[in-house]
């Protein structure tokens, strides 16, 4: 049975772990933090895993529909008799699913890091900050209600900044940070407006209760399409806004801009956050609002499609064109958010038609082992020749075989060939996408081709190009301006182990019989298997995998000429579409100009200025009397006299007056 | 003509304004201290005539100039117990060198 004790150890371990760093591990035991951290995350771990095995094989499922389950819940703000906020836990299977990703890949990032992160200065500080990430992450998942993923949302948006400005001796690092919170603050804003609107109108800000008002026939189901603004539903709108939250946090269009820049964080980081986790969230929450979106306003859902789509096939196009390692894996994990952001958006809700969402959480669980892996690989490769960028790397394979292989397996996996992990959860989101909307198929189907083409572009430029020689492999800066020397081995077990087991899961995770489990209505969903249907994605996988063979396997001119006879497209993509250059010009030139500074104008002469007349009036006056006040107690005496003859005389032409 | 109210008037609002003149423009301590007993006396003198030429059959302007007497001895032996007090501070009776709470 469900214990809801052991439940609440899931999120409760990390952050105890974070309290315990933060306020006696950093000054008293800094060197144990990081075995202290990964064995925290080692339990939570073995909490999920036992807490999963139980949801889905004993105690989820009822007459074969998963159930919601909410073992914890207790009232935290009552702000009157019906409205309140509750804080609980909500078990489904997606929010399953999450908490075992979540803490899997944080355990293995913690392992990682040991051998990583050795040797760092921050070293107890940066496991400190990993693990008030994984509670952060823990809590949104499993959050009951809008408004307490609304809270975890925050929290994780303040860890990825603090992880993100770890070096923040490097102004880039501080800049990356600052952009990367900005900009899903603006977001947020949208996400926050959208919980008013639909919370509202629902009348409450329970997940369950808000879903079942908004998909059945109720007055607030009424109250909320009747209500309009600016041509749009209410509800449209609500969803929209929720929607442009998790775009912001998932990177989508155009709010990805923050990030290829938070590559600036140490590497596992990156793979942690900004691959595996983090950046999911917001296909988490489409999908936890799926019913909304699906039953009461598929326009709402189309842009969700349409947002994915293009920003899939946006950034596949210019992760082609990069050579910082680190920026090419962000835009590939753009590019497969998107993939997972447009399945959502083609999916229709129960039965049959929940193919997409099913392959969405597919990807989702899928993506997750092989992007970290690639993350991991590329920090390792990072970690051996000192720098981020593609032309000081070559001929690697020979130098780190684990590396390579587990590289090269991510690659595949993610390029989509057979039997790698990748191939099926991208097969059913290109199947969803085939059954409703060709448009979509077809720009999808060329994005698994140019995917597959920059994967192997970054695979053959790391490990076999050029051969390195030793001089390339020593100079340049570290990544992480590493004090250690340089080291002529792969890494220590600590760096290799996470390779291994996430390269193996690779492999593997593709026979995860997902229909059964994660599902949007609950039910079993029975995928088929369709050859014809696989063969046309597999070959243009492969046809990207021999092009970049071609370009990149040895040394050779044929890259560059073809980027000069591209020449307008490719310095456009590689300088990634302007965008940087638009939101820049947007917020300098047009924002600061026209709002801001006639904002600061009025706020320094006309609100300042009033109390600032105050206050020199009052200063000037004080001045000049000020003299009167001498302390001399006989001119005080000559004040009071000649007050006294004054009144006197007063007094006198008064009553001589009459 | 003898001496009426009109003359003793101006006798005590001449010591009333010496005795102002004085505590105004004196600097030593002591020499206020009888300035303000002038002002004192002059009242005292006030009192008497009016009562004397006014209300002869009353004895209140008596009352009240024993009272002024009694308080200005009191104030006297106050007064001085002061200034007493700030020469051994300041080796100075000079008002103006008492001025250490001044700011």
């Amino acid at each position: 049975m469900l214990s809801a004790a052991l439940i609440a150890l899931i999120p409760l371990l990390p952050i105890f772990c974070f309290l315990l760093i933060a306020l006696l591990g950093k000054n008293a035991f800094p060197k144990f933090c990081g075995v202290l951290g990964t064995l925290s995350i080692l339990g939570s771990f073995v909490l999920s895993a036992v807490v999963a095995f139980q949801y889905f094989f004993q105690v989820g499922k009822v007459n074969g529909i998963y159930q919601q389950l909410i073992p914890i819940k207790f009232e935290w703000l009552q702000f009157s008799p019906n409205v309140s906020i509750d804080m609980g836990i909500l078990l489904d299977p997606i929010s399953v699913m999450m908490i075992l990703i979540v803490t899997f890949i944080s355990l293995m990032v913690h392992i990682y890091s040991l051998g990583y992160m050795k040797g760092e200065e921050r070293y107890a500080t940066y496991y400190g900050f990993l693990s008030l990430f994984t509670f952060s992450m823990l809590g949104l998942v499993l959050s009951s209600n809008i408004f307490q993923i609304y809270i975890f949302w925050e929290l994780v948006g303040v860890s990825s900044y603090l992880l993100i400005g770890f070096y923040f001796d490097r102004p880039s690092a501080v800049a990356a940070a600052k952009k990367a919170f900005i900009v899903t603050r603006f977001a947020d804003l949208g996400f926050l407006i959208g919980i008013l609107i639909l919370a509202f109108y629902s009348g409450t800000l329970d997940f369950q209760t808000l879903i079942t008002r908004l998909t059945t026939p109720t007055d607030q189901l009424n109250a909320i399409t009747s209500a309009s603004f600016m041509g749009m539903s209410a509800l449209m709108w609500g969803l929209v806004l929720v929607f442009i939250g998790g775009a912001g946090k998932s990177a989508m269009f155009p709010l990805h801009i923050w990030l290829p820049d938070a590559m600036e964080g140490p590497t596992p980081v990156s793979a942690l956050i900004h691959a595996a986790t983090m950046v999911v969230a917001g296909v988490f929450l489409v999908a936890r609002l799926f019913p909304v979106y699906s039953l009461s306003c598929h326009s709402a859902l189309d842009v969700v499609a349409y947002v994915g789509i293009f920003s899939s096939f946006f950034a596949a196009i210019v992760a082609c064109t990069q050579t910082d390692i680190k920026r090419v894996l962000a835009y590939s994990t753009m590019s497969q958010i998107g993939y997972m952001m447009f399945a959502l958006g083609v999916s229709g809700y129960g039965g049959e038609h929940g193919l997409g969402y099913m392959a969405s959480m597919f990807h989702l669980f899928t993506h997750a082992m092989f992007k970290a892996l690639l993350f991991l690989g590329a920090g390792a490769v990072i970690h051996y020749v000192h720098s981020n960028e593609m032309k000081d790397m070559g001929g690697l394979r020979k130098l780190m075989p684990i590396t390579h292989i587990t590289f090269l397996i991510a690659c595949l996996a993610i390029a989509g060939i057979p039997p790698f992990a990748g191939f099926f959860s991208k097969e059913e989101i290109l199947q969803a996408a085939y059954q409703s909307n060709k448009m979509i198929f077809f720009v999808a189907i060329l994005t698994a081709a140019i995917t597959a083409f920059y994967m192997f572009r970054l695979y053959f430029s790391i490990f076999w190009n050029k051969d390195l020689t030793p001089a390339l492999s020593i100079n340049g800066e570290g990544e992480n301006g590493h004090a250690h020397g340089h080291s002529k081995s792969e890494g220590t077990g600590s760096m290799l182990m996470p390779l291994i087991i996430l390269g193996t899961l690779s492999l593997i995770a593709g026979f995860v019989p997902f229909g059964k489990l994660v599902t949007s209505d609950g039910k079993e969903l029975l995928t088929e298997f369709h050859i014809s249907f696989s063969v046309a994605p597999v070959l243009l996988a492969s046809a990207g995998i021999l092009l970049a063979y071609n370009f990149y396997k040895k040394e050779n001119e044929k890259p560059q000429s073809v980027a000069d006879g591209l020449k307008g497209l490719y310095s456009a993509a590689y300088k990634k579409f302007y965008i940087d250059e638009i939101y820049l010009f947007v917020t300098k030139k047009l924002v600061f100009n026209l709002i801001g500074r006639p904002a600061a104008w009025f706020d320094r002469n006309v609100v300042d200025g009033t109390m600032n007349m105050i206050a020199t009036v009052t200063e000037k006056t004080s001045y000049s009397i000020k003299a009167i006040q001498s302390g001399k107690l006989q001119q005080y005496s000559i004040y009071f006299f000649s007050g006294v003859i004054g009144f006197v005389l007063l007094f006198i032409y008064w009553w001589k007056r009459g | 003509m003898g001496i009426g109210l009109t003359q003793i008037l101006f006798v005590s609002t001449a010591l009333f304004f010496i005795g102002v003149y004085g505590f105004l423009t004196r600097r030593n301590m002591i020499t206020m201290l009888m300035a303000i007993e002038l002002i004192l006396n002059s009242i005292n003198i006030n009192f008497i005539a009016f009562n004397k030429y006014l209300y002869a059959d009353k004895l209140d302007g008596l009352f009240f100039t024993v009272f002024i007497i009694t308080i200005a001895a009191a104030e006297a032996a106050v007064a001085i117990a002061i200034i007493i007090n700030l020469y051994r501070s300041y080796k100075s009776i000079d008002i103006e060198d008492a001025d250490t709470m001044k700011y």
